[in-house]
């Protein structure tokens, strides 16, 4: 019997991609996505199902489906578009009823993939150059986002105790940059001058999008279990960041952020404060754990960045998206899956 | 204790690259090797990477090549290292992952040569003690409002040994606009354990660190040559971890380039700097005083590296081995700047 996978954030970016991997997948056997919103990328055999943000059916769904794998990549990594009650709703609440579902005595659970952001290390002046793992953060977290963060870690490695059969990954994303992609360092750099603060040029760090995918692939195929980082190779300076995107930087004022930023939000440039924070500060992810684990990455930070710049370019000169965006059709969608009138192999 | 001259000029031009890192590669190599070679079993698993257990990995460096090369070369021990394929890196800076950019260390080098030479006359005693190959720690003692210590050994060991040097900075270095960013340009690293410990035992580079902190540069002219306390013996610690020798260093001169009067407490607090000073230069130059030094005679006397019979890679050592280490280091120091004051004609002559 093959896989049984179930995916939270279906209609979010990494969700359908992850989705759509798994379709590929001919040992995956059944997938069920869960969202709120209807998926945003094309999808054959996965089910949807709409649920509350809080997954209040999950358990139902758990038993019903007798999932063995579940990709946890429902959480909330970007503040700017999402109201601090729908953070702490989405992240902790449906993470922890995630989990209760998933640790019900029916549950037939044996793989677990979370997906976490290196926000978790935070961004201070008092951080080293690159977090391990292992490596404390230097500060306690200041913004909701990272707070909801290592709330959810904190649930993950509850139950990682408590199911000690079960295979309980979590991957730390760094930042996440492609061709597709939209992230507030996106947004940042695609406006036409980049926001710096003034007087700093952090070292950053990127993942590529479809290495972001195929580390999700990776861990799944290998059943890990584990925290492991998933950054490109090297830091570069944010300047060079924009200068590889050709674009020239606009430096803040490192100070009064809580003067400004509520009018920069109101012309269309939001920088939340975790943002702020790493543009002032950067952070850089020790990558070696996972490579050791035997996984390759496609892409260096600066590949992403280019990868990304290009995308952009594309589209500039387009004046649109390189592809018509995907729309869900439900009654189509329920027709090509269940109607007896399709043809299926 | 016999004084060698300054090192010359065909050492300088016997450099063959301009990238120090290049020369550092193939030596480290053999570094890692003789400790794997060497039979200890923390030797062997220290040659790894720290957080591997075993296997190919390869550092997030800058560089996809180099790294390739240099892990290949560090974990050579490990055979079910794959090749990892070199991946397309579009840089377009040369920033390295501590924030340092050689062309404008090199562009440094050339606006600080004079002043090395002219000004401050750096004189350098046991330079042949400062290791060509392999991760050392250094330390010195630390004094001056601004102190000049630092750039002057810096720039010594580059410029004749071609080889870069880092130097671990309080956090103010990170925290203060511009100040932040020209310090890691030019080769400043904040001190953490973690980032030493990458510099000095996975990439084998010489790392500066003045154990005084800011209680050196921050004492008054009255207590001049008195070595403060050197912390808790981080550096001890560091150094046993990655298995590096301490090179001990006793700076004279440096204390009479920039003199500290007096300071003013109430004013770091307000600008949340560690000490605030009022310097000779300052009455003197007015405010220009905050950056031109006098003219003294710079002295650096390198001491016997010390190394520690312990193995590497432990998550602590003995609190009072760390601290017996620590004083001794400061006391040999402090005994090798006493002498110097002592055989010292002039503050300016030397």
């Amino acid at each position: 019997m093959g896989r049984r996978v179930l995916i939270t954030g279906l209609g979010s970016f990494w969700g359908g991609r992850v989705a759509q991997a798994l379709e590929a997948d001919p040992s995956v056997d059944v997938i069920v996505g869960l969202d709120t919103r209807e998926p945003t990328v094309e999808l054959l055999r996965t089910e949807y199902v709409r649920t509350d943000e809080g997954y209040s059916i999950l358990s139902r769904i758990v038993r019903a489906t007798q999932v063995d794998t579940i990709v946890h990549t429902f959480l909330v990594v970007d503040s700017t578009h999402a109201p601090s009650r729908q953070v702490h709703e989405t992240n902790v609440i449906g993470t922890m009823n995630l989990f209760a579902a998933a640790s019900q005595p029916e549950s037939r659970v044996t793989d677990l993939v979370v997906k976490s952001s290196t926000l978790v290390y935070g961004s201070t002046y008092r951080d080293p150059v690159w977090f391990s793992e292992d490596t404390p953060r230097s500060s306690s977290p200041r913004h909701r986002i990272e707070r909801s963060l290592i709330e959810v870690e904190a649930y993950v490695r509850d139950y990682a105790i408590d199911n000690p059969q079960v295979a309980v990954t979590t991957l730390r994303f760094s930042n996440v940059l492609g061709s597709d992609i939209v992230t507030p360092i996106s947004r940042a750099l695609g406006l036409p001058l980049v926001p710096a603060v003034f007087g700093f040029d952090p070292r950053l760090q990127f993942v590529h999008e479809d290495d972001v995918v195929r580390a999700i692939m990776f861990v799944l195929d290998r059943r890990l279990g584990g925290t492991y980082n998933v950054a490109g190779d090297g830091l570069l300076p944010w300047s060079e960041v924009a200068a590889i995107c050709g674009k020239r930087l606009l430096p803040f004022p490192p100070f009064g952020r809580r003067l400004y930023a509520p009018a920069l939000a109101r012309l269309g440039v939001d920088l939340p404060p975790e943002l702020v924070e790493l543009l002032t500060y950067g952070r850089g992810a020790d990558n070696r754990r996972l490579k050791q684990a035997g996984f390759e990455y496609k892409t260096t930070s600066a590949g992403a960045v280019r990868s990304f710049a290009e995308a952009a370019r594309l589209r500039g000169s387009l004046g649109r998206a390189d592809r018509a965006p995907y729309r869900y059709e439900r009654d189509v969608e329920g027709f090509f899956r269940h109607s007896p009138a399709v043809v299926r192999d | 204790m016999p004084r060698s001259q300054t090192p010359s000029s065909s050492r300088r031009k016997a450099r063959t690259t301009r990238d120090p890192r290049k020369l550092v590669a193939v030596p480290s190599a053999e570094q890692a090797d003789r400790a794997a070679e060497s039979g200890h079993p923390a030797a062997e698993q220290a040659a790894r990477p720290r957080n591997g257990d075993g296997g190919g990995s390869e550092p997030a460096d800058r560089d996809t090549g180099e790294a390739n090369k240099s892990s290949k070369a560090r974990t050579s021990d490990a055979p079910a290292a794959p090749a990892a394929p070199a991946l397309d890196d579009p840089r377009m800076s040369d920033v390295d992952e501590w924030g340092r950019s050689e062309h404008l260390r090199e562009l440094l080098r050339k606006i600080y040569d004079p002043i090395y030479d002219h000004w401050f006359r750096v004189e350098w005693e046991g330079f042949d003690k400062i290791p060509t190959e392999g991760g050392a720690l250094m330390v010195a003692n630390h004094a001056g409002a601004i102190p000049v210590d630092a750039p002057s050994i810096m720039h010594g060991i580059e410029r004749e040994l071609g080889r870069p040097v880092y130097g671990l900075a309080d956090q103010i270095f990170k925290r203060v606009p511009v100040v932040n960013l020209g310090w890691s340009r030019l080769g400043g690293v904040q001190a953490h354990p973690d980032n030493a410990y990458r510099l000095l035992r996975e990439q084998h580079q010489l790392v500066m660190v003045f154990p005084e902190g800011t209680k050196g540069p921050g004492k008054t002219y009255a207590e001049r040559y008195q070595l403060r306390r050197f912390g808790r013996g981080g550096f001890v610690q560091i150094a046993m971890r990655s298995g590096v020798p301490i090179i001990p260093m006793a700076v004279v001169g440096s204390e009479e380039t920039m003199p500290t009067l007096f300071t003013l407490p109430m004013l770091a607090r307000a600008l949340r700097v560690p000490y605030f000073p009022v310097t000779a230069n300052m009455l003197l130059f007015g405010p220009l005083g905050l950056v031109v030094p006098f003219p003294a005679k710079i002295r650096i006397r390198v001491l016997d590296p010390v190394r520690f019979d312990v193995p590497p890679d432990q998550p602590r050592y003995s609190r009072s081995r760390v601290m017996d280490a620590s004083e001794q280091i400061r006391q040999t120091i402090q005994d090798a700047v006493h002498d110097m004051l002592r055989t010292r004609r002039g503050v300016w002559s030397g």
